[in-house]
């Protein structure tokens, strides 16, 4: 492995702005937070997915990879980040490295020339160049075609450095928010900065998501300057740099870039989400706060208040029909993080108890919030085996699983509703609005009368009650309408 | 038990309904060795005929007895014999189905009697069975101007019943079954060693297919013999309740008779499958057992697009039953239905809170006010799908802008499965990306965007 890049994993493994990582021991520190895989055992997304997923989002950037066709040829269009411009970044560009050009060593020419291709047919803000297993063990220098491709092309190219074998999905967010400090933030500036420019990391703006949050923040007059990286144009992550406030979404992988954009420029950052109701509120009256203290007018604490009170009405008002079809109905959380309990609040205060929740990923502080929201560990879990969660659910344990898509069939096949709440969801539920689509969700999910269809025995089953058409008695037999009698 | 409502309005839009000769005329071609004879003025069979053709894309033997102005006033007996002459001599036909139309009807003609005295008359005629189905156009649909002609048949060719065949049972088989659904249905029977006598067995004669040979009249269907041993079968399974009163006319003959509303849909088809189980004491067979833990796996891949989906439906009652009731199941919501004929109690059974008899102008006002998100109806229904921009379905009669309609199976558990998929299909089809409107989001500055250069001038 190239220096640099060794050096840029030890230090994602050190991040001090990690609550996680402050909590361990030195020794256990050093270890680094990748836990190492198990042959036979492994399901998760490498570095390059990783970056991929970190950075694909940046609507009007070509995203090259350098590879033989799997890489992207099994990964392309497969997710759901929205754009508001550019269609770009949907397209599938890659080297499609064939067994000549690695023996022959051609891989730096044809990178250099796929390069100069995607320039000339679709004229990109940048090209991203991800680099995957094969050129980094060949030993092609792709930070170096990078560099004399954007000199020849006047366009920039970035080297992402993110081979899959170097780690896990995780990792190689880290890694492509790495370099975008390294090579992009802070290489362009904004015609007027405002003292209420923000930075959003770590939403990818899925179905939309985005866009239930933002009209939120237009009424408070906070704009969005870079946002790594939903609907990210790629001038938005050049001017980062100038924003006032960074908020990261969810997400630990994104925290060092929070960090950096602190150390180098100043901008002051908090971990937050949007994801159920009083998230939401936490999240909007902390960003104003800060922004407030960075130099926004005053008045908006109170604004943001008023826009609180009037949104979560709004919300509770439109939750209030669902509440007498899904109270008492028993959810099984499965995701981790910080969603381990952020919706659990909103799911208990429609009276829909929560009979378990996945701490996957979470902190020492999200078991906390846990044991605050529910009262004990007792509906704690970490992981579950497919095989155990399909037996909870074929006996009924629970009404339905939320959960990522990895799950879903474990729920289905057990019939059992599933409602999408990872990040290839289809729906967007964030914000005010997005609870309210959650809920929907889940309504539509539990109440559909498949489900008793499904349940029911078949005819050929021992026990099956299948209601007989009730026999035709002779006695009530009608004349017939029409006399055919003379035909 | 959906309330009907009757427009109040004299002005109909777009129809949806189709006439009940032409679903006579449907029936008929489904008995072998048959030509289909009209009994009107000539207009009536050649728009039947045209929109037939469009429909199943094959030449479609159909005749006329042609009144005239002179006929018209003087009755059209002669016109049938007359019909039934040259037809007997041009096709050979073993079996003429008569249907009426508003014309004569509207005469108040004695076709039943005339045609008796004639066939005393004329014993030349002996070898082609005649049958007369009442079918003025004002009557009903197309799913009646069917059921009359199926009792017709029954009628006139089904003797008092005899000994009976062991394993034989009868399968009515309701006008809103395609060919492919016919034959879906016939072997599930057989598949449980049961040999139905398919009335009327379109799938024998409408299925497309290529044959050996050119004529005048039906190449398959029911064959005349199998008619005549109807009323000696273990037991009648009538699919549809348009199928009804024929079920009850072979019961009278003392075969007792089960009625099915639908076979679309899990619990629809279970049903049918366990009376298939109890008439011949057999087991269900693994073909048929795989094919229901696959519809159950479609049921789940499905729900996540038919759960919510605000449907349009306009369809005869039987037809919107079916389709109707499998989506209901589905956790779809029937915003707006439009059906032709409040003749059939099914009418009453469309699940659904309201049922209109009217039109597709009908369906069209309903359709946008409950801001429905599919529509499914016959082929006329796509100006208003390309109007509200809804993607369409297209069942029933006719299906003229697409090809292979007769090869659609929505019934049984297979298909059941292929309908699941296609809704399905239609919607993630139109689904389309988000954009910041649908959430009342701004785009970003302009400032941001990257402006391409200008193309390169040559």
């Amino acid at each position: 492995m190239a220096e640099p890049l060794k050096q840029q994993i030890a230090e994602a493994f050190v991040e001090p702005a990690c609550e996680t990582n402050r909590a361990k021991s030195e020794a256990a520190r050093k270890k680094g937070c990748a836990k190492p895989l198990m042959p036979g055992a492994a399901a998760g997304g490498c570095a390059f997915d990783g970056a991929m997923i970190a950075l694909q989002p940046i609507v009007d950037v070509a995203h090259l990879v350098h590879a033989p066709l799997a890489c992207a040829g099994n990964g392309w269009d497969n997710r759901g980040s929205a754009s508001s411009g550019s269609q770009l970044y949907r397209k599938g560009f890659t080297t499609d490295l064939t067994e000549l050009d690695i023996v022959m060593g051609e891989g730096e020419k044809k990178l250099y020339r796929a390069i100069r291709e995607v320039i000339e047919a679709e004229h990109p803000a940048a090209v991203f160049v991800y680099a995957t297993c094969v050129p980094a063990l060949i030993g092609d220098d792709i930070a170096a075609v990078c560099k004399v491709a954007a000199m020849r092309f006047g366009t920039p190219v970035i080297p992402i450095n993110a081979p899959g074998y170097v780690g896990s999905k995780n990792l190689g967010n880290k890694l492509g928010a790495a370099a975008l400090i390294e090579h992009v933030v802070g290489t362009m500036e904004p015609e007027a900065p405002g003292p209420t420019d923000i930075n959003i990391i770590g939403d990818f703006n899925l179905s939309g998501e985005l866009w239930q949050v933002t009209p939120l923040l237009d009424r408070l007059g906070v704009r969005v300057l870079g946002s790594v990286s939903g609907d990210a144009r790629y001038r938005q992550i050049a001017m980062m740099h100038r924003a006032r406030v960074t908020m990261v979404v969810c997400s630990h992988a994104f925290l060092p870039m929070a960090r950096k954009l602190e150390e180098r420029w100043g901008i002051p950052y908090f971990e937050g989400s949007f994801y159920g109701i009083s998230d939401t509120s936490a999240a909007l009256r902390r960003l104003c706060a800060l922004l407030v203290e960075r130099g926004a007018p005053e008045d908006l604490l109170a604004r943001c208040e008023a826009l609180i009170a009037e949104e979560e009405a709004k919300a509770r008002a439109a939750l209030a029909p669902y509440r007498a079809r899904v109270e008492g109905k028993r959810v099984l959380l499965y995701t981790g993080g910080h969603k381990t309990w952020s919706v659990v609040s909103a799911l208990q205060e429609l009276g829909m108890e929560v009979v378990g929740t996945s701490t996957r990923k979470a902190t020492e502080e999200d078991k906390g919030r846990v044991v605050e929201i529910m009262g004990d560990e007792r509906h704690m879990f970490d992981n579950m085996a497919p095989r155990e969660m399909y037996t909870l659910l074929r006996e009924a344990r629970a009404d339905v699983l939320m959960s990522g898509g990895r799950s879903q069939f474990v729920a289905l096949k057990a019939r059992v509703p599933w409602v999408d709440v990872n990040q290839e969801k289809h729906e967007p539920y964030a914000g005010y609005v997005g609870m309210v689509d959650l809920v929907r969700a889940i309504d539509r999910s539990v109440n559909n009368p498949m489900w008793a269809a499904l349940r029911a025995p078949a005819p050929w089953e021992a026990g099956a009650v299948v209601a007989a058409v009730a026999p035709l008695v002779l006695a009530a037999v009608p004349s017939s309408k029409t006399d055919f009698e003379d035909c | 038990m959906a309330k009907l409502i009757h427009p109040r309005r004299a002005l109909s839009t777009n129809p949806l309904k189709t006439s009940a000769p032409l679903g006579a005329a449907m029936a008929y071609l489904g008995i072998e060795g048959a030509i289909p004879l009209f009994h009107g003025a000539q207009g009536c069979t050649a728009f039947a005929m045209v929109h037939l053709v469009r429909h199943f894309r094959e030449a479609i033997p159909l005749q006329t007895t042609a009144m005239n102005e002179i006929s018209a006033i003087l009755g059209g007996g002669e016109q049938i014999e007359e019909a039934i002459e040259t037809l007997r001599k041009r096709a050979k036909p073993k079996f003429i189905g008569i249907a009426s139309t508003a014309l004569v009807e509207t005469r108040g003609e004695d076709v039943a009697g005339e045609l008796r005295e004639m066939l005393l008359r004329r014993s030349d005629f002996a070898g082609t069975a005649v049958v007369y189905a009442a079918t003025p156009d004002f009557t009903g649909g197309l799913e009646d101007g069917w059921a009359r002609a199926v009792e017709a048949i029954i009628a006139a060719l089904v003797p008092e019943g005899g000994p009976v065949l062991p394993g034989q049972v009868n399968l009515l088989a309701g006008s809103h079954l395609t060919p492919a659904d016919v034959e879906e249905v016939a072997g599930m029977v057989r598949a449980f060693g049961l040999a139905p006598i398919v009335l009327p067995d379109i799938s024998a004669s409408l299925d497309g297919h290529l044959s050996e040979d050119w004529a005048g009249h039906s190449l398959g269907g029911t064959g005349l013999a199998d008619i005549a041993r109807m009323g000696r079968s273990v037991a009648t399974l009538a699919i549809g309740e348009a199928m009804r009163p024929a079920a009850e006319m072979l019961a009278a003959k003392g075969v007792p008779a089960e009625v099915f509303g639908s076979v679309t849909g899990l619990a629809e088809v279970d049903r049918f499958v366990a009376a298939l189980m109890r008439l011949s004491g057999r087991e269900a067979p693994a073909v048929l057992r795989r094919d229901r833990a696959r519809l159950a796996d479609t049921m789940l891949d499905t729900h996540f697009q038919t759960g919510g989906l605000r449907v349009a439906l306009g369809a005869e009652p039987d037809l919107a039953v079916s389709l109707g009731g499998a989506l209901v199941g589905m956790g779809a919501e029937i915003v707006a239905v439009v059906t032709t004929s409040g003749l059939s109690p099914a009418a009453e059974r469309i699940p659904a809170a309201e049922v209109i008899l009217g039109d597709l102008g009908d369906l069209e006002r309903g359709a946008e006010a409950a801001r429905a998100q599919i529509l499914l109806t016959h082929s006329h229904g796509r100006m208003m799908a390309e109007k509200l921009h809804l993607p369409h379905v297209r069942c029933g009669f006719p299906v003229f802008d697409r090809i292979g309609a007769q090869d659609v199976c929505r019934a049984g558990y297979r298909g059941t499965r292929a309908f699941l998929y296609e809704v399905a299909n239609a919607m993630l089809g139109q689904l389309h990306r988000p954009r910041p409107e649908d959430f009342g989001a701004s785009r970003p500055p302009m400032e941001f965007d990257h402006a391409p250069p200008p193309p390169a001038s040559h």
